[in-house]
């Protein structure tokens, strides 16, 4: 059964067969996931209405059109809005990493009383839409004179990703073994050393959840809207908005702004999904 | 659930360490999201100018109101379909493309993974956007792919039979990636070495897949079926995107969402009602509870967590 | 090791907006010369107009009154009034509160977040027809000063009108006689309109036929007090002319989305477009054919004709402002003519609602307005105190105009689901 019959198996059909049909299936899957995607670029470079009329052509030749780039470019401040939604993505997913794991060690790692309730208490937050409380954080951010920072929007956006985190975390809290802890102890190590030896072993999951929570943040348009309006504090989202009318909508330079703003996302998932592969590869060799 | 031995090597020391950990994210959480919620909360127990407490008489006219219940229902319904669409289409899609990412020796593993997820990052502007336009009656090119598939083309997105599983497919379209994120992050984790002996052991790679690793990850099975149930309970923005606040046509794409947003914020000459509005959010809450209960007390309970 | 640059390249170009963007954050402020100068912010709508705003009616404003900076700051329209609100009532809303005509205005004022103008000057030079989207119910309040109002009618393409031999049709049976003949004809799209966003159909459909029915303000006032119901021939009428509209819209209408069908009838697709009056801008810029309007069609040659002229847009005053004196300059500002004929100029479609004569350089949107002189004006018959209560007049409307056009209600029991839903809520005064 174990003997290696290497040559006939290398002419098995199931040797070529079984990874070609996996590319087959991922190809097409691929597609159907890109063409949308690549259609939305490839008219953000059309005028209003060959995107209507024309929207299956490249925008070659006569299609080609960067109106709304010109736009975007000339009538927001894009640059301006960008470096706001990274700080307020990455502000907001720093906080909900660090805070949503110490909340999650310390839940799932020490037996005390009341931890049942704490544990529920941190997912209620996950059951009810926060756009419900907007007139009361409203009043809060204005109460901390907070209202048009990006400081209002990195709290409730951290806030609202904390249950997130602490539920996500807790379970793979669990899975971290514990003969590792127990060592790290006996040699004398802290609980903050060894929630410090544990957070690398978290980074897969840490990185899973940083992609999970940028996304909402960074296309979110409610809280940027009424939180923070203002010129000095609007993020990329909310910037697009004004190309939205009530009956008139500036197709070209909506979808070049919503373009660009596909960018940086791609590059933090790029770059989360790097630490991810990395924390797998480095916790599996102790495995 | 597997119970962790505890080290405790000083009982009667006062542990400062768990506050530590627990307080920063608990205070924040407490002052800047659960504060506001149970202000606003509260108002569902108050007459809808706000003036007078009335109980739980919000609730008695959801529930029983020819205006209200069976506009809830239908919400509920709708939700319910929306959910297990999701749950039947969008996980073990996400599964299925995470077990094939996971294959060995895989070409092109990491540029698979990063177009895969591309939808999920777009956002509900742009999906709701370009899928309007793709099957669109009079741009699209819907007709002519349907033409060649032999499909009758019919306007999907607009008709009270189709528009549901129509604005489900988009959404499943969109978020098919964090399902995948998931479960490519378990399937990961599965150690090699016991991968290794089941194949020394002669495991064809379905049996691998199913005997082994399926069990290995089932926690992450669990957790992304209550993602799913949390945030299909909860969903939006695509319908609201796409089909408006009305969520037409005849309502057929309401959701609790909707119908939420619509009773607390008002619609173009309907007043918003913050009272019927939050016993509304107040009722959904209590839905996303009640099954996010039942899966820490039964699924929980009965799944083995693997030490990895 | 290939995998490995791309990582580090992402970091580095990261780094590079992170940092370009915090340098070039303030490169957008306006160089602010006068050191008196106060800014009192709008809220709007109206992202449409920001344009027009920020560069010609503000200017005008600020020419003559430059110790006030405008800041016009529209949230796009389908958050509009969910954000405003919120904002209202935690206090960070701006100076000047655009407003929806009646109760969504009157709840603000209501919960005091707008303040009562009837003592601005200059208010004298609106109508009573005009001032009574923003009043109180019993008339003695003013709390938004109304802006424009719009006119419902069909715009048409001229080029397909003269190649098919056609005519505007002025009668009922003549406006489906010409539909009839650009459907044969088979080139064409004969009505340019789709039902996906539900208020289409309610508004260029139901509210733009339907005044000569209901015999414009006479029929609106009788749903008020009672006297008429949503059952009554005039309704079902309605009705029955909309469920034949399904036979001339465009392919799929059903999702067929607003936008979509402004570019269809803009492309020169199709002959008749069910509009209102906003829609000559967008078609000014985007049509390539002449254009030509004609108002909703009456049942007999001679009838008087009853037009739809709805007022539109109000601004008014947040109560918690902290510039009430410089928010007040505006709204007198806005009483008068300089404004009146900037704002419909530069706005082809929204006409201002102050009794100073306007020539207006479009001539499409002079052919709209000049409708006035041969038709009485009436408003949206569901806009006034009949969508108070559950099931909201208004939201049904959308839902049964939908439903006739694509076959899903029959006439009459879309116009007894109006009636019922109305009993269910509405005493008549």
């Amino acid at each position: 059964m174990t003997q290696p019959k290497t040559a006939p198996n290398a002419l098995r059909p199931s040797r070529w067969l079984t990874p070609l049909l996996v590319h087959v299936i991922l190809g097409s899957y691929t597609l159907l996931a890109i063409a949308p995607v690549i259609l939305v670029v490839m008219n953000s470079f059309k005028g209003s209405q060959a995107i209507f009329q024309k929207p299956y052509l490249p925008p070659i030749g006569e299609l080609f059109d960067p109106v709304g780039y010109a736009t975007v470019f000339k009538q927001t401040a894009i640059l301006h809005y960008l470096g706001n939604s990274l700080l307020v993505t990455l502000g907001s997913i720093g906080l909900i990493l660090l805070l949503g794991a110490m909340t999650a060690f310390g839940l799932t790692e020490y037996r005390f009383r009341g931890r049942g309730f704490l544990s529920l208490y941190a997912l209620i937050g996950l059951m009810i839409p926060i756009r419900l409380a907007t007139v009361s954080i409203l009043k809060l951010m204005v109460a901390l004179n907070l209202q048009d920072t990006i400081w209002s929007l990195i709290l409730v956006y951290s806030a609202q990703g904390l249950p997130m985190a602490i539920f996500v975390l807790s379970q793979y809290m669990r899975q971290v073994p514990s003969d590792l802890k127990d060592a790290a102890r006996l040699d004398g190590a802290s609980e903050y050393q060894v929630f410090w030896l544990v957070v690398p072993l978290m980074r897969p999951a840490l990185a899973t959840l940083a992609i999970f929570v940028m996304l909402p943040i960074w296309n979110d348009l409610w809280f940027p809207l009424v939180l923070a309006p203002g010129e000095a504090s609007r993020t990329l989202t909310l910037g697009a908005q004004q190309f939205l009318g009530q009956f008139q909508t500036d197709w070209s330079a909506l979808l070049a702004m919503l373009t660009l703003a596909i960018a940086p996302v791609l590059v933090l998932y790029l770059i989360f999904s790097r630490q991810l592969i990395r924390g797998l590869t480095a916790g599996t060799v102790k495995g | 659930m597997k119970e962790l031995p505890m080290l405790r090597p000083n009982k009667s020391r006062p542990r400062w360490h768990i506050a530590v950990f627990l307080a920063p994210a608990l205070l924040l959480y407490s002052i800047v999201m659960v504060f506001p919620l149970l202000d606003t909360l509260r108002l569902s127990l108050f007459s809808s100018d706000g003036a007078n407490f009335v109980g739980v008489s919000n609730y008695q006219r959801l529930f029983t109101d020819s205006q209200w219940w069976p506009y809830f229902w239908r919400a509920l319904k709708n939700t319910v379909l929306f959910f297990l669409l999701h749950m039947l289409l969008q996980n073990p899609l996400g599964l299925l493309l995470a077990a094939l990412l996971d294959s060995k020796n895989l070409r092109g593993r990491s540029i698979y993974r990063t177009l895969l997820f591309s939808p999920t990052m777009l956002s509900f502007v742009i999906v709701g956007f370009i899928w309007q336009l793709i099957l669109s009656p009079t741009w699209g090119i819907a007709p002519a792919i349907s033409d060649f598939l032999g499909i009758r083309y019919r306007p999907w997105l607009g008709l009270e039979s189709t528009s549901l599983p129509t604005v489900a497919l988009i959404s499943i379209w969109q978020f098919v990636g964090i399902p995948m994120l998931f479960f490519m992050t378990a399937l990961l984790a599965v150690p090699q070495d016991i991968l290794e002996a089941a194949r020394v052991d002669g495991a064809s790679a379905w049996q691998l897949f199913w005997r082994v690793k399926f069990p290995l990850i089932l926690p992450t099975v669990g957790i992304v079926s209550i993602l799913t149930f949390i945030g299909n309970f909860n969903a939006f923005d695509l319908v609201y995107t796409a089909k408006g606040a009305l969520a037409g046509p005849n309502f057929s794409t309401d959701l609790l969402g909707t119908f939420f947003y619509r009773t607390f914020y008002g619609f173009q000459l309907q007043l918003g009602d913050y009272a019927m509005g939050t016993t509304v959010a107040m009722v959904i809450f209590l839905i996303i509870l009640f099954g996010s209960l039942l899966y820490l007390l039964v699924w929980q309970r009965k799944v083995v967590s693997y030490e990895l | 090791m290939v995998r490995k640059w791309p990582w580090k390249l992402a970091c580095a170009s990261l780094l590079t907006t992170v940092l370009a963007a915090c340098g070039g954050g303030s490169a957008t402020e306006a160089p602010d010369t006068n050191a008196n100068r106060l800014t009192i912010t709008i809220e709007s709508w109206r992202s449409d107009d920001q344009k027009v705003w920020t560069e010609q009616i503000i200017p005008l404003f600020e020419k003559s009154n430059p110790n006030i900076h405008v800041e016009f700051r529209p949230t796009a329209p389908t958050e509009y009034n969910a954000a405003l609100n919120s904002k209202l009532e935690a206090g960070t809303a701006g100076d000047l509160i655009t407003c929806r005509p009646f109760d969504v205005s009157l709840g603000l004022y209501t919960a005091g977040h707008l303040t009562a103008l009837n003592d601005l000057p200059g208010v004298p030079h609106f109508s009573d027809v005009a001032k009574s989207a923003w009043q109180t119910d019993d008339g003695k309040t003013l709390f938004c000063l109304p802006m424009a109002s719009v006119i419902h009618g069909f715009i048409y393409n001229k080029t397909i009108f003269n190649e098919l031999g056609l005519t505007e049709p002025k009668t009922v049976a003549e406006f489906f006689a010409v539909l009839d003949k650009i459907k044969q004809d088979g080139r064409y799209t004969p009505l340019v309109m789709g039902t996906a966003e539900q208020w289409e159909a309610a508004t260029m459909g139901f509210q733009n036929i339907g005044p000569n029915y209901w015999l414009g303000e006479n029929g609106r006032k009788a749903l008020i007090d009672g006297s008429a119901k949503l059952t009554d021939a005039a309704y079902v009428s309605t009705f029955k002319d909309l469920e034949r509209w399904g036979d001339y819209l465009p392919e799929g209408f059903q999702a067929v989305k607003y936008a979509d069908a402004q570019m269809l009838f803009a492309s020169g697709r199709g002959a008749i477009y069910p509009a209102g009056s906003w829609d000559i801008a967008y078609f000014n810029q985007n049509a390539k054919f002449e254009l030509g309007a004609f108002k909703a069609p009456v049942v007999n040659a001679n009838d008087q004709c009853f037009i739809s002229d709805h007022t539109d847009i109000g601004i008014g005053i947040n109560a918690k402002t902290t510039h009430m004196a410089e928010a007040r300059t505006f709204l007198e500002w806005m009483t008068g003519p300089e404004f009146a004929s900037e704002f419909s100029n530069a706005l082809p479609g929204f006409f201002s609602l102050s009794d100073y004569p306007i020539t207006l350089k479009n001539p499409l949107a002079q052919t709209f307005v000049d409708w006035r002189k041969q038709c009485q004006s009436t408003i949206r018959n569901s806009y006034q105190i009949l969508s108070r209560g559950e099931p909201n007049l208004e939201n049904e409307l959308w839902r049964t105009s939908v439903g006739v056009i694509d076959g899903t209600f029959a006439p009459e029991a879309a116009a007894q689901d109006l009636q019922k839903g109305l009993d269910n809520w509405y005493k008549k005064p």
